[in-house]
C-alpha cells in the first residue's frame, strides 16, 4: 500500500490540479501534497527492512495472460531514489514561490504528475511497467520545458523529447526481446527478464547490452549522446532544470544498476570497459568545456555531464565501494545540482541574466546567499564533510579497485572540477559590483526556506552517510551476486 | 583525557558557527573574546595533554562516530594525540592563539572583522583536525579543510580580482597535489584494508626495503606534500598568497598548514623509511626548492614575499631533514620555524601597519627609531631564521644539517650555500627595512607609529620564543639531553638514525662553518646595504642575465601560464566548438533525414502533440498485442 500510495497520492493532487486556477491555492496545495509525500517516504524509510530483497511489495494481476502485472516494491537503491524524489519535490516547488507564472495550476499539476512517474519509475518490479513509468516521465517534463521555457524552447524541447524517445524505443524493444524469451508462460517480472540474460547467444547478449546501454546513455546523459542537455538544462524554467537533472537524469543510472549490470559473464566484460571508456571522455570532456562557458546555466550542465560521468564509470568498475559510491552519488548529485539551479534562478530573477561576464561582486551584496552558493559549490567539488565527498571518494577508490589508471584519469576531473566552479563563484560573486548586481538583495525568507534545508542536506550527508550507505548495502550485494 | 582530545578540535569549531551564524549582529569585542578564548582554552587543554604525554602516558584514541563504513574498513571519525600530534597540537593553538590576539589589533578597522575571525577559527579547527586524525581520511578532511580556510582568507578583500585569482591558485595547485595524495591513500587502503595509522603501520613488517608498492604509494602521498608544502614544481602559490591578511600569512603560510606536507610525512615515517628512493627524491626536492626560493629571496622587494620564499625554501630544508631520515629534526626546525616566521610575518605586518600599507622595502629604510619594538623583535626574528648560536633557528637547522651530512655531502653543502643565502636575504631585508633613512612619503613619515599592544605583546612573546625555542632539543655536544628526540621517540622508536656516527669534533666544525658562513654574508649584506646604503633599483630598471632571470623569478609563472593555462583554456574552446558544430550537428542530421523522409508520409502528420501521444499509447498496445500472439 505504501508504495502504490508513494505514486497515487502526487498522481490524484495533479489531476485534480488540472482543473484549478490561480497562483497561490495550487503552489499551497502542490507544496502540502509533496510534503504529505515526504512523510509517507519517510514512513517507508524508517519502516524499511534490509533483510528483505523487496520491501513494500504490491502485486496486482494486469493482463495476467500476457504474463504482465502492477508489481511495485523497494529494495535500498529504490527506496533511496524514492526519498531523493520525495525530499527534492517540495524544494523544487518552494523555489517557485513568489514567482509569476502563467497557468500555475497546470505547472504544478505537471510537476507531481511528474513526481508520480519518478517514483513509479524507481519502485516498478515489473520490466513493462517500468517502460510505461519511464515515458510518462517524459510527458510532464516536456510540457514543463516546452511551455514555461525561455527562448527556442519548442524547437530544444522538441529535440530532447524525440532523441530520448528514441533511446526508450531501444529498451522497450530489449524489454520485450527478453520477455519473449523466458520461459512459458512468459513473464514480464523484472527478475524474470533478468534471469533469462545468461541463457542468451553472446551476439544476443551484446546487442541487448547495446540496446540497454543506448536508452540509459541518452537519458543520462553519456557522452556521446549528450548533446540535448546544455541546451534543454539552460531554455527549461529552474524548476523544470531541477527535475532533469537532479532527479531524472537518476533514471539512466538507475536503469545501468537494474538492467545492464546484471549481464554477468563476458558481455559485461567485454563491453563494460567500453562504457568506462566514454563515460571517462565524457567526464573529461565535460570537465574542460565547463571552464569557459560564459553563462551560469550552460556550465553548471555541463558540469552534471562531467559527474554523471563519474557515476556510470564507477557503476561498471562492479566493486562494492564503487557501487555504494554511485549511488550515494546519485542522492548528493541531486541535493547539490538542484542547490546550483536554484542559486542561478536566483541570479536570473534578481539580475535578469545570467551570463557571467555581466555579473560581479555579489557576494558583498548579499552575504547570506554567498554562504549558500560556496556551500553548494564545495559540495559540487567534493570537500570532505559534503555529500560530494563521501560519493567521489567511494567511486574514486571502488575505481582504484578496478584500474589506478582509471581511477587517476578520473581525479583529474576532482581538479578540473575546482578550476571551473570557483571561477564560476569568483567571477560571479566576488570582484567590483557590476550594474546588474548592484541592487541585489539577499535571500528572502521563502528562499531561506530551500537554501537552509539544502544546507543542512549537503553538510548531514557529508558527515553522517552512514544510515544511507548501510540502507544500499543489501542491493549492492545482490547485484554482486549476479555478476559473480 | 577524551573529553578533552575531543574538545581540542571543537571549541574553535564552536566559535566559527557562532561568529559565523550571527556575523551581521555580533559586537567585535565578543567576536575576539570568542575567537581568541576557544583558542586559548584548546592550547591550555594542549598543554595538560602535552604534560600527560611527558609524564610518561599513553596515546588517546577517541572515535567520535562511524564515520564512512566502506567494503574493507569501517572509517571513524577519530582523533588520537600522541607524542608527535602533541607537539603539533602546541604549534597550532600556541601560535595561533598569539597570532588571533594580534588580529585583533590588526583587522580592527576592517568591516569584514566578523567573518575574518570566523573564517580562522574554522582554520584552526580543520589545521587541528589534519594533525590529530587518527586515519587517512581524517588527515584528508583537515587537508582539504586547511586549503578551502587559506583560499577564503587569501582572497578576504574578495573586491580585488588579483588576491581572487592568487586564492584560486592556491586552491587549484593544492588540489593537484591532493590528486597525489587520494591515489596513495587509495593504494593503501587496497593493500592494506584501512585507512587507520596504527593498523597500517603495523603490518610495514611485511615489507621489503625498497619494495615498489611502498615507493610509489609514499610518492604519491609526497605529491600532496608538494602541494600542502609549497615544493617544486607546485611552489608557486605561495608567494601569490601573501595576498592574504599578514595575520593570516604568518598562521597559515608560514607556521601551520604550510608544515602540514611535513607532518605527513613524519607521520607516516614508517611507510617512508621503507623507500630509500622516495626519501632521495624528497631530499632532492627539497634541496632544490630552499636553493631556488632562497635565490629569488635575494631580489624580491617586497617585505612579504621575502618572507614568503624564505619560507618555501625553509620548507625545503625540513625535507631534506625528512629525507635524510631526522624525522625528530624536521619536526624540531618546523617547531623553530613556526616561533621566528610567524615572529616576522607578524612584525611585517606591523611594519606594513605602520606605513598606512606599504609593502615596498625601497620606500621604507630608518625605521629602526620609528617603531623600536618592532625593529627589536625583527631583529630577533632575523636571527634565528639565520641559524646565529644560541638562537633557535641555529639549533634546528644544524639537527637537520648534521643528518644530512652523513647522508650526502653534497647536499650538505648545497644546504650550507642555501643558509647562507638565507642570511644574506634576511639582513638585507632588515637593513633595507630599518637601517639608513627613511624613503616614503612625507605623509607616511608624519603617521609612523608603533603597533598597539595587543598587536606588540604576541610579537614580544613570540620574539622570546624565536630566541629560547631551541632550548627543547639541544644535542649532546652541548651537554643537552635532547629532550625532544626523547619526547618523540615513542612514535618514530628506532625507525630514524637518531644520532648520527660523527664524532663531536666534526660536529663542532660543521657547526662552525654554517655560522661563519652565515656571518659573512650578513657582514657583507652589511656592506652593501649599510655601508654603501645601496637601495634596490626601480620597477622599470632594465636588468640583465642571473639579476633578470632571479628578479622574474625564473619566469615559472610565465612557463606554466604558457604550458598549462594557455593550452587548457584554448582545448576548452576547441572542445566546445567541437561539441556544437560536431557532435551536436551529427544529431541534428539524424533528425533532417527523418524529416525528409517524414516529408514523404506527412499525410498521416498533423503536427499535433497530443496526436503523436495517442499514436504512441497505440503502439505500445500494439506490442502487447503482438506480445500476446507470440
Amino acid at each position: 500500500m505504501l508504495t502504490i500510495s508513494l505514486i497515487l497520492l502526487p498522481l490524484i493532487v495533479s489531476v485534480l490540479l488540472f482543473f484549478m486556477k490561480g497562483q497561490k491555492a495550487s503552489q499551497q496545495i502542490a507544496l502540502l501534497a509533496t510534503l504529505a509525500e515526504l512523510a509517507i517516504a519517510l514512513i517507508a524509510f524508517t519502516g524499511f527492512d534490509k533483510s528483505l530483497a523487496v520491501n513494500y511489495p504490491l502485486l496486482i494481476d494486469w493482463l495476467p495472460k500476457m504474463g504482465f502485472s502492477f508489481s511495485l516494491g523497494m529494495d535500498g537503491i529504490s527506496l533511496l531514489l524514492v526519498m531523493l524524489t520525495a525530499v527534492l519535490t517540495p524544494f523544487i516547488i518552494l523555489s517557485t514561490f513568489n514567482r509569476e507564472n502563467k497557468l500555475p495550476a497546470s505547472f504544478y499539476a505537471l510537476v507531481l504528475m511528474m513526481q508520480a512517474a519518478l517514483v513509479g519509475v524507481f519502485t516498478s518490479q515489473d520490466g513493462l511497467l517500468f517502460y510505461v513509468f519511464w515515458e510518462l516521465a517524459l510527458i510532464p517534463i516536456y510540457f514543463i520545458c516546452g511551455l514555461w521555457g525561455g527562448e527556442n524552447k519548442v524547437q530544444i524541447t522538441l529535440k530532447f523529447f524525440i532523441y530520448t524517445m528514441v533511446g526508450s524505443l531501444f529498451m522497450l524493444a530489449a524489454l520485450i526481446w527478453l520477455y519473449t524469451k523466458t520461459p512459458a508462460p512468459h513473464q514480464f517480472g523484472i527478475k524474470n527478464l533478468l534471469l533469462v540474460i545468461p541463457t542468451l547467444s553472446p551476439v544476443e547478449q551484446a546487442w541487448l547490452f547495446a540496446a540497454f546501454v543506448l536508452a540509459f546513455a541518452i537519458k543520462m546523459p553519456l557522452f556521446p549522446f549528450h548533446s540535448w542537455q546544455p541546451d534543454t538544462y539552460t531554455v527549461a524554467p529552474p524548476a523544470g532544470s531541477m527535475l532533469l537533472a537532479g532527479i531524472m537524469l537518476k533514471m539512466g543510472i538507475y536503469g545501468l544498476l537494474r538492467f545492464v549490470l546484471p549481464f554477468r559473464g563476458n558481455t559485461l566484460s567485454t563491453y563494460g570497459p567500453v562504457v568506462i571508456v566514454l563515460a571517462l571522455i565524457g567526464l573529461i570532456y565535460g570537465s574542460i568545456i565547463a571552464i569557459k562557458q560564459q553563462e551560469i546555466k550552460r556550465l553548471i550542465a555541463y558540469s552534471s555531464f562531467a559527474h554523471v560521468g563519474l557515476m556510470a564509470a564507477a557503476a561498471f568498475a562492479l566493486t562494492r565501494d564503487a557501487l555504494a559510491g554511485t549511488i550515494f552519488q546519485m542522492l548528493s548529485h541531486g541535493v547539490n545540482i538542484v542547490a546550483l539551479f536554484f542559486v542561478a534562478d536566483i541570479i536570473q530573477r534578481r539580475t535578469n541574466t545570467t551570463q557571467i561576464s555581466e555579473l560581479g561582486g555579489i557576494a558583498k551584496q548579499a552575504p547570506r546567499f554567498a554562504v549558500f552558493f560556496m556551500i553548494a559549490m564545495l559540495g559540487s567539488v567534493a570537500l570532505p564533510l559534503t555529500n560530494g565527498f563521501i560519493g567521489e571518494f567511494l567511486m574514486l577508490v571502488g575505481l582504484a579497485q578496478y584500474s589506478m589508471a582509471v581511477a587517476a584519469v578520473a581525479g583529474i576531473s576532482i581538479i578540473l572540477g575546482a578550476v571551473y566552479m570557483f571561477w564560476l563563484y569568483q567571477r560571479t560573486m566576488y570582484g567590483e559590483t557590476k550594474p546588474a548586481s548592484e541592487s541585489f538583495t539577499d535571500l528572502t525568507s521563502t528562499e531561506m526556506l530551500v537554501a537552509v534545508p539544502l544546507i543542512i542536506l549537503i553538510v548531514v550527508m557529508g558527515v553522517y552517510p552512514k544510515p544511507l550507505l548501510e540502507i544500499a548495502q543489501p542491493a549492492i550485494t545482490e547485484i554482486l551476486k549476479y555478476i559473480h | 583525557m577524551k573529553t578533552l582530545t575531543a574538545l581540542v578540535p571543537l571549541l574553535p569549531f564552536i566559535s566559527f558557527l557562532v561568529i559565523g551564524l550571527f556575523f551581521k549582529r555580533i559586537p567585535k569585542l565578543l567576536t575576539s573574546v570568542l575567537a581568541c578564548g576557544t583558542v586559548l582554552i584548546s592550547f591550555i587543554f594542549s598543554i595538560i595533554l602535552f604534560v600527560d604525554l611527558k609524564n610518561g602516558g599513553t596515546a588517546t584514541n577517541v572515535t567520535l562516530f562511524d564515520w564512512l563504513p566502506s567494503a574493507n574498513a569501517n572509517i571513524g571519525f577519530s582523533l588520537v594525540v600522541d607524542q608527535l600530534s602533541s607537539l603539533m597540537l602546541l604549534v597550532v593553538t600556541g601560535v595561533g592563539f598569539l597570532i588571533h590576539v594580534y588580529s585583533i589589533g590588526y583587522m580592527h578597522d576592517d568591516e569584514g572583522f566578523n567573518r575574518f575571525f570566523s573564517y580562522l577559527n574554522l582554520f584552526v579547527f580543520s589545521m587541528l583536525i589534519l594533525v590529530m586524525g587518527s586515519n587517512y581520511l581524517m588527515m584528508f578532511i583537515g587537508w582539504e579543510g586547511v586549503g578551502l580556510c587559506s583560499y577564503l582568507l587569501i582572497g578576504f578583500w574578495f573586491k580585488n580580482q588579483d588576491y581572487n585569482n592568487a586564492a584560486k591558485k592556491a586552491f587549484i595547485m593544492n588540489r593537484i597535489g591532493d590528486l597525489g595524495f587520494l591515489l596513495g591513500m587509495f593504494m593503501l587502503y587496497i593493500q592494506f584494508k584501512s585507512l587507520d595509522f596504527n593498523t597500517i603501520f603495523s603490518q610495514t613488517g611485511q615489507f621489503q626495503t625498497g619494495d615498489t608498492f611502498i615507493t610509489i604509494a609514499t610518492l604519491l602521498l609526497f605529491v600532496g606534500a608538494i602541494g600542502k608544502s609549497a615544493q617544486i614544481p607546485l611552489f608557486t602559490w605561495l608567494p601569490d598568497a601573501m595576498a592574504g591578511p599578514t595575520p593570516v600569512s604568518a598562521l597559515i603560510h608560514a607556521a601551520t598548514m604550510v608544515t602540514a606536507g611535513i607532518y605527513m610525512v613524519a607521520r607516516s615515517h614508517a611507510l617512508y623509511i621503507l623507500a630509500p628512493t622516495t626519501l632521495l627524491i624528497i631530499s632532492l626536492i627539497g634541496i632544490a626548492t630552499a636553493i631556488v626560493a632562497a635565490t629569488i629571496a635575494i631580489y624580491q622587494n617586497d617585505i612579504k614575499k621575502v618572507l614568503a620564499y624564505s619560507t618555501v625554501s625553509q620548507l625545503g630544508y625540513m625535507f631534506i631533514g625528512l629525507g635524510a631520515g631526522a624525522f625528530t629534526g624536521a619536526m624540531f626546525h618546523l617547531t623553530t620555524h613556526a616561533f621566528f616566521k610567524a615572529l616576522l610575518f607578524l612584525a611585517a605586518g606591523s611594519v606594513i601597519h605602520a606605513l598606512g600599507g606599504e609593502q615596498d622595502i625601497r620606500k621604507m629604510g630608518g625605521l629602526k627609531k620609528k617603531i623600536p619594538i618592532t625593529w627589536l623583535v625583527f631583529l630577533m626574528g632575523t636571527i634565528a631564521i639565520s641559524g646565529i648560536p644560541p638562537f633557535s633557528g641555529f639549533f634546528s637547522k644544524d639537527e637537520i644539517l648534521l643528518h644530512v651530512y652523513v647522508q650526502n655531502k653534497i647536499i650538505w653543502a648545497l644546504g650550507i650555500l642555501g643558509s647562507m643565502m638565507t642570511a644574506f636575504y634576511m639582513f638585507r631585508l632588515l637593513f633595507l627595512t630599518f637601517f639608513g633613512s627613511f624613503r616614503g612619503t612625507e605623509d607616511q613619515k608624519h603617521h609612523l607609529h608603533e603597533s598597539p599592544a595587543v598587536m606588540t605583546v604576541p610579537l614580544i612573546i613570540l620574539a622570546i620564543l624565536s630566541v629560547i625555542g631551541g632550548f627543547i632539543n639541544i644535542p649532546a655536544v652541548f651537554g643537552g639531553a635532547s629532550s625532544l628526540n626523547n619526547f618523540l621517540s615513542p612514535v618514530f622508536g628506532t625507525t630514524q638514525t637518531s644520532a648520527p656516527e660523527v664524532s663531536h669534533g666534526t660536529e663542532l666544525g660543521l657547526m662552525a662553518i654554517a655560522v661563519v658562513g652565515a656571518l659573512a654574508l650578513i657582514a657583507f649584506a652589511w656592506a652593501r646595504f649599510v655601508k654603501a646604503n645601496r637601495i634596490p633599483a626601480g620597477e622599470e630598471t632594465q636588468r640583465y642575465g642571473l639579476e633578470n632571470i632571479l628578479y622574474h623569478k625564473y619566469y615559472i609563472d610565465e612557463i606554466y601560464n604558457l604550458l598549462i593555462e594557455k593550452p587548457i583554456l584554448f582545448l576548452s574552446s576547441l572542445l566546445h566548438k567541437i561539441d556544437v558544430f560536431v557532435i551536436d550537428r551529427i544529431v541534428n542530421e539524424f533528425g533532417s533525414v527523418t524529416v525528409w523522409l517524414g516529408a514523404r508520409a506527412r499525410l498521416v502528420q498533423t503536427g499535433n502533440i497530443g496526436f503523436y501521444l495517442v499514436a504512441m499509447v497505440l503502439s505500445i498496445v500494439a506490442f502487447l498485442v503482438f506480445g500476446l500472439m507470440i
